[in-house]
């Protein structure tokens, strides 16, 4: 590595040719303060938090924005002088003197990157108190805008438009008027929006969050009357330790089955169990689109964030998605047909909760076609925030709480299911199934390591039977629009592709716990978060979708067989050709 | 100022979309040509409502958003048309020191048309300039291009009774 000596708070220091000086000072152990910056996606020196003073070859101290500055040789930097301080302090100022200090009941409240730096520099009141803009909240989509909170720092902006490359959101009209909002100042939910909610977790205050869909929860837990069931998405185990002070990467699954059982919740089921289920229903429709003749290559329809994106901007080919529901709407369509029947329970006294990684989860609820047993296959479906938010407003000790166990008979899942929160993961359980299936005996090698990771495009090529199957895999939308345009382009040629809406997949989805950009700094949150499932797919003895009991009893007493009339009904749903 | 979005219904013509088409394939590939489409498509439409933009967006690509977001930020880029009757009240140093400030909130109260916007049916439209180099008359308006100059509040309602 090619280097350059600096001199950072009076230490000497070799760093990266080429690095900036904010990541020049983590080599010195220093944070400097950021607000706009957001590793990889915004850096754009907007906010001028990130002030230091910097002399190189011996010329006078200047100010300089540290995100954006690159480090030169011999350069003297000092991050904390009473010049600086003074400089961040007004800044801190200038933003709060148009910014709703409403922050008691925050949602972001002591998760708020601009709260910290006002605490950290003893900011409390502005002394440009002046004009104050009023904006009206936009609660059209499942992803709200309140931007009396924004402070313009644009991350949202990038992240919509370079990461997931869709663009809905940006700064319109100029000066103290700027604000975020889509063309024509139209509501978020009228536009080709695709409820990813990327923006939330790359927002530093609260100017962004899902709906708040806890009181209905809330409220269907206290109504006697109702059999009140939650599921629980694999990724939502991996993550919802964060929110309760456990570094990310840490499987808190046993404790999340605890809290939600102490929540009041009549039963507690696992998802992995319909990723499961997916998997059966999908690798058949594959191995039946190769055989027949249909539509290839195939596109997985597990992400409703995808397959909202997929409507919009690629609605030539909504015949390529797997008609399969995805493994929320799965579960409370098996639990609304096939176990209210064994049970004798109404499908209306049913109240069916999911918890995701996801804001797209929330709108997919309402999509046509979602409602097997003519009612909605999911009442509520809740992100991780909101489920940890449930258990700190009903005082459960989280980190206390002893390991509990899923209910059955939705308790197995395998460790194919478990990695559907992870970008390849869908792929892999998939490939783990048709593998053994056309080759007609017990498959051994069961990791497929290529379809592994984080990049954003990852093409394979396995060799199954007589027959070669080429496979995509693509997440963050910006991605999946690159590799649709090669399919389309004729550049590749696969026969089946998984898509994740979100970059990393589901352990980096829009309803995660929120990290701020220090953290994401230094931590690829994607690949340490998506080790804890595929960790417990490798501890796992059920590794394969089509050894999970659970499921195959779902086929002898009720579907039949995959892809059968039955599972078409229930399992299978329809697509919308939306265009922008 | 906040840009006031439009309620006149768009009045696009067959030959103005050739143009703009031809416009837009001139700058193909070319990169940092949404300011000069942008212009022209002025030029074409005199101003740019939503359906200009949104034709744009389609043949480039580019997110309409990122499009509003051009338009809405530079002053030279109007989203209303100029109404049957065009009224510009100078905004600049001079008139504005004149009380310009006063003249042009009568305007809009008599016209009943706000301030950066057209009446929706097309007749009206008020908007507020950048000095027009008639310092010596302020304050100063124009109508369709003629000057009045050295108005008082009062003078408004005169004035525009003309052409109403």
């Amino acid at each position: 590595m090619d280097t350059v000596n600096v001199k950072i708070n009076g230490i000497d220091y070799a760093v990266a040719k080429g690095s900036t000086v904010l990541e020049a000072a983590k080599a010195a152990k220093v944070d400097i303060p950021t607000l706009c910056y957001l590793k990889d996606i915004n850096e754009i020196g907007a906010c001028r938090l990130c002030l230091v003073e910097v002399s190189e070859g011996g010329k006078p101290f200047r100010m300089v924005t540290a995100c954006v500055y690159p480090v030169t040789e011999g350069m003297v930097i000092k991050t904390n002088t009473p010049k600086i301080t003074a400089s961040r302090k007004m800044n801190l100022e200038l933003l709060l003197s148009n910014h709703d200090r409403k922050c008691l009941s925050c949602v972001r409240s002591t998760n708020c990157e601009l709260q910290k730096l006002c605490r950290d520099y003893g900011v409390d009141d502005s002394r440009f108190d002046g004009v104050v803009n009023h904006y009206e909240i936009d609660d059209s989509a499942p992803i709200i805008r309140d931007n009396n909170k924004c402070i313009l720092c644009r991350r949202c902006v990038a992240t919509c438009a370079h990461i997931q490359q869709i663009g809905v959101i940006g700064a319109n009209d100029r000066g103290f008027d700027t604000h975020i909002a889509c063309a024509f100042e139209t509501k978020l939910g009228d536009n080709p929006c695709i409820n990813c909610g990327q923006c939330i977790v790359a927002c530093p205050v609260g100017a962004l969050y899902e709906r708040d869909d806890t009181d209905k929860v809330f409220d269907a837990i206290a109504d006697p009357s109702k059999h009140v069931l939650i599921c629980a998405a694999p990724s939502v185990r991996a993550q919802i330790g964060e929110c309760f002070g456990y570094e990310p990467g840490t499987d808190t699954e046993g404790k999340m089955v605890a809290a939600m059982k102490a929540l009041g919740f009549d039963g507690v089921y696992d998802m992995n169990l319909t990723a499961d289920l997916t998997i059966v229903e999908e690798a058949n429709e594959l191995l039946g689109r190769i055989k027949n003749g249909g539509a290839l290559p195939m596109i997985t329809s597990c992400s409703p964030g995808w397959i909202k994106y997929c409507e919009h901007y690629f609605p030539e080919m909504t015949e390529n998605l797997s008609t399969c529901k995805s493994p929320q709407q799965m579960f409370g369509a098996v639990v609304k047909t096939y176990y209210a029947q064994k049970m004798g329970w109404d499908p209306k006294d049913i109240f069916m909760v999911s918890a995701i990684p996801c804001t797209a989860k929330k709108f997919e609820t309402g999509r046509p076609d979602q409602s097997a047993a003519g009612v909605p296959d999911v009442d509520v479906a809740i992100t991780t925030r909101e489920l940890a938010r449930m258990i700190q407003k009903a005082g459960i000790n989280f980190r206390a709480l002893d390991d509990a166990k899923f209910d059955d008979p939705f308790a197995i899942g395998s460790g194919a299911g478990a990695i559907f929160g992870a970008t390849g993961g869908v792929m892999e359980a998939a490939l783990r199934y048709a593998a053994e299936v056309i080759e007609g005996k017990k498959l051994e090698a069961l990791d497929f390591n290529e379809v592994r990771g984080v990049e954003g495009v990852k093409l394979a090529s396995y060799k199954v039977g007589d027959m070669t199957i080429n496979v995509a895999v693509a997440s963050g939308t910006g991605n999946a629009k690159k590799l649709l345009n090669m399919v389309k382009a004729g550049e590749v040629d696969v026969q089946f592709i998984e898509v994740m809406g979100c970059p990393g997949g589901c352990v980096n989805g829009g309803g995660q716990p929120i990290q701020p950009a220090s953290v994401r700094m230094d931590m690829d949150l994607r690949a340490v978060r998506a080790k804890v499932l595929y960790d417990d797919d490798a501890a796992s003895d059920l590794r394969k979708s089509q050894d999970n009991l659970a499921v195959q009893t779902l086929y002898n007493e009720f579907f039949g067989e995959p892809n059968s009339h039955k599972a078409h009904e229930i399992l299978h749903t329809s697509y919308i050709k939306r265009g922008l | 100022m906040k840009k006031k979005l439009t309620t006149v219904d768009f009045r696009g013509t067959k030959e103005q979309e050739e143009k703009l088409l031809a416009v837009i394939k001139k700058y193909a590939g070319v990169k940092g040509a949404m300011m000069p489409i942008l212009q022209e498509a002025q030029d074409i439409y005199g101003y740019l409502p939503y359906e200009v933009q949104k034709k744009i967006s389609d043949e480039t690509g580019v997110p309409v958003e990122e499009i509003y977001g051009i338009a809405s930020f530079y002053a030279q880029f109007k989203l209303n048309p100029n109404g049957e009757v065009a009224v510009a009240v100078c905004l600049g140093t001079a008139c504005y020191v004149k009380g310009s400030g006063d003249i042009i909130e009568e305007c809009s109260r008599v016209l009943n048309v706000p301030i950066g916007s057209t009446s929706s049916d097309g007749k009206y439209s008020l908007e507020a300039t950048r000095c027009i180099g008639a310092c010596g008359l302020a304050p100063v308006l124009t109508i369709n291009g003629e000057v009045y100059g050295r108005l008082t509040k009062d003078d408004i309602a005169g004035i525009l009774a003309k052409y109403m």
